[in-house]
């Protein structure tokens, strides 16, 4: 069983140890008598320290999942997942909260306003992780740390005393932020943080996104259906598809020569300026992730070049490249080259 | 077809009049796709909710005309009675709304709120409404229509609901068809099809689209015409090509710069300053990007009323100081 390697297995010699680790991570939810739904299926990936790595996907195909599992807030049904080499999926969902990890593990989540509790002002929100998860507790202390905080994220000094729905969307985007990082995490998820906002705000809140984390060091894992954004702040990117890993790799590389075809499909789909419209390569209807049969790639039946193979062997994720993996029987240029 | 002038809109609300729409200008030609594109907040929905006669009972309409003329009819939008807009929406004008799953009645299966549609708007005999929504079901590709047919709402992907909505929409062979934010909140590749469907529809039927969206690249993919809206003005007008390659109004220039894109760098992608002014202000500056404007020169710019010019024919401002 590819679970029981030891953890250290893939990590090379000459890489600093990753921030963290994922191993076969799986989360099955029942859906009725005998029905399963396979939310994440066998995920495996790594993030090193001070990197960003996105992770991207339609609706529905589990990233929601998959961060809810590693910012532990979801229980795992199998797999492993290490944080700063301790192994974090066997303390219980609701056990985590008083773990010493919670704090270097912060999510920022993806509606501004919904994430925000509307009885709670700006300063409240942002002094409230820090009141739960740190010993400093001298009020004087607190509030000054919390006046950074705000002068970290450009929320005005003045705005603090104020609730939710006095704020505009951008000023609640950069609360949830400042609250996200009131514990110098480590590690920071990042659900959709720009999804809710104006294209104006977005640009402000990217910019603020990438100071943030040349200023503090931290490793983001961005997750998005905007590849646009991906693109701009992520170092490297996994692609995601009904629960699974399909293609991951470096960002300019995936961006340039996208290997699997979904991601070709996602990639040909960005709108820019003034291209023609084009025809999708990807038809039809996914696949259902309750009781997926494993053998079938999840692919198939949406894929353009989909063969018998495909609904008989599983395709599993395969290096092609350094850092460039894909989990695809015919995957881009090999039929690129074979026809050369 | 579809001309809009002077048209303004206010809301009486506890707080103050908000004026939410001043002096808005547009025309929709036969055929033509038309891409209203702006900040949430700039006016997009409002227009078209007033256009199709559901403005919410705070809104009156204090100004202007909506001219709108087919082979059937010619009336002004604004000044039609309730019951004669109903005849004319369905059949003349129709609307996608921006959310399919809270447009979409939970609690009825899609192919009857397709035959509601049609039960209303057309003149088949019952017998073949039916038949006809299955038809509309298969046109908007929809793939198994009969199965479909008696799905409920949650039952569909967020995608195919879209699909359904446009089915509903496009029922009963509208002329001109509105288009709030229709792929909001789906992914790309759904994005896509749901585009690549609209478009081919308009083009087989001969239909008008006015597609409302924030996402200038979208619309700069899908439109013939864009108008971008600020604030409840109308700041720009042009064919696309001319406002992408030569945008004239300094928010429009703006706005292209902060949409990230494929080959813009991340030092390239420029937030835009400032937010919206408070629409409820008394005290309104005439240009209401003032405050957001690098070009702001307060002797040019305070003058009443804004100076709204066609730098070519098909190409209109409103700026003192065009680029």
């Amino acid at each position: 069983m590819t679970q029981l390697q030891p953890h250290f297995a893939n990590a090379l010699p000459h890489l600093p140890p990753p921030l963290l680790r994922v191993e076969n991570l799986c989360k099955v939810f029942p859906v009725g008598k005998a029905a399963q739904l396979h939310a994440v299926d066998q995920v495996s990936f790594q993030i090193q320290p001070g990197e960003s790595l996105g992770l991207v996907g339609e609706s529905g195909c589990g990233k929601s999942t998959l961060i809810r599992l590693i910012t532990r807030l979801l229980d795992v049904t199998s797999g492993e997942i290490y944080f700063d080499d301790a192994l974090l999926s066997t303390t219980a969902a609701r056990q985590f909260p008083r773990s010493q990890h919670r704090a270097s593990l912060q999510l920022v989540f993806q509606d501004p306003t919904d994430s925000l509790n509307p009885r709670f002002s700006a300063y409240d929100t942002i002094a409230d992780p820090i009141r739960r998860l740190s010993p400093q507790q001298d009020k004087q202390q607190l509030q000054a740390r919390v006046a950074e905080l705000a002068d970290w994220v450009g929320l005005p000094q003045d705005l603090l005393s104020r609730f939710p729905h006095q704020l505009s969307g951008g000023q609640k985007a950069r609360v949830g932020i400042a609250r996200a990082i009131a514990l110098n995490p480590k590690l920071l998820v990042l659900d959709e943080p720009t999804s809710a906002l104006d294209v104006s705000v977005q640009a402000v809140i990217l910019h603020l996104l990438a100071d943030l984390k040349q200023r503090l060091g931290m490793s983001y894992l961005f997750v998005s259906h905007d590849l646009n954004v991906i693109r701009l702040l992520c170092d490297r990117v996994l692609v995601m598809y009904l629960g699974k890993i399909v293609e991951s790799g470096p960002v300019d590389q995936i961006f340039s020569h996208p290997q699997h075809p979904y991601t070709e499909a996602l990639i040909s789909a960005i709108p820019s300026f003034e291209s023609k419209p084009h025809p999708i390569a990807l038809t039809g209807e996914p696949r259902s992730p309750i009781n997926p049969a494993p053998q079938v790639c999840r692919l198939y039946g949406r894929c353009p070049r989909g063969e018998d193979r495909c609904q008989q062997v599983m395709p599993e994720l395969q290096a092609i490249a350094p850092n460039h993996q894909v989990a695809c029987h015919f995957p881009v240029s090999a039929a690129a080259d074979s026809r050369d | 077809m579809l001309s809009v002038e002077d048209l303004s809109v206010e809301f009486r609300t506890r707080a103050g009049v908000v004026k939410a729409l001043e002096a808005v200008n547009f025309s929709v030609q036969p055929g033509e796709t038309v891409g209203i594109v702006g900040e949430s907040g700039s006016g997009k929905s409002v227009t078209a909710f007033t256009l199709m006669g559901v403005l919410d009972r705070a809104g009156q309409v204090t100004a202007g005309r909506a001219l709108f003329q087919s082979n059937r009819v010619a009336v002004d939008l604004l000044k039609e009675s309730e019951s004669s807009l109903r005849q004319l929406r369905g059949q003349e004008l129709s609307m996608i709304f921006q959310n399919p799953r809270t447009a979409l009645n939970p609690i009825r299966q899609v192919g009857k709120q397709i035959t509601d549609v049609l039960r209303c708007h057309s003149d088949l005999p019952p017998a073949d409404l039916r038949l006809k929504a299955l038809e509309m079901l298969a046109s908007v590709r929809i793939p198994d229509p009969v199965k479909r047919y008696e799905a409920y709402p949650y039952e569909l992907s967020g995608g195919l609901c879209q699909r359904i909505m446009i089915a509903l929409a496009l029922a009963c062979s509208p002329e001109l068809l509105i288009a709030d934010e229709p792929t909001t909140g789906l992914d790309v590749t759904t994005q896509t099809t749901v585009m690549n469907l609209l478009k081919d529809l308009a083009a087989q039927r001969q239909m008008a689209t006015v597609l409302i969206t924030h996402d200038l690249a979208l619309a700069s993919e899908y439109c013939d015409r864009i108008v971008v809206m600020h604030a409840g003005h109308v700041v720009e007008s042009a064919p696309t090509h001319s406002l992408f390659s030569q945008p004239r109004h300094p928010y429009t220039a703006k706005l292209i710069a902060a949409t990230p894109e494929p080959h813009k760098s991340f030092a390239e992608l420029m937030p835009i300053g400032g937010n919206l002014p408070d629409l409820k202000a008394m005290d309104l500056a005439p240009c209401r990007f003032s405050t957001r404007c690098d070009r702001f020169d307060s002797a040019l710019c305070g003058q009443t009323p804004l100076k709204r010019a066609a730098l070519a024919p098909d190409h209109q401002v409103a700026c003192w100081q065009p680029l």
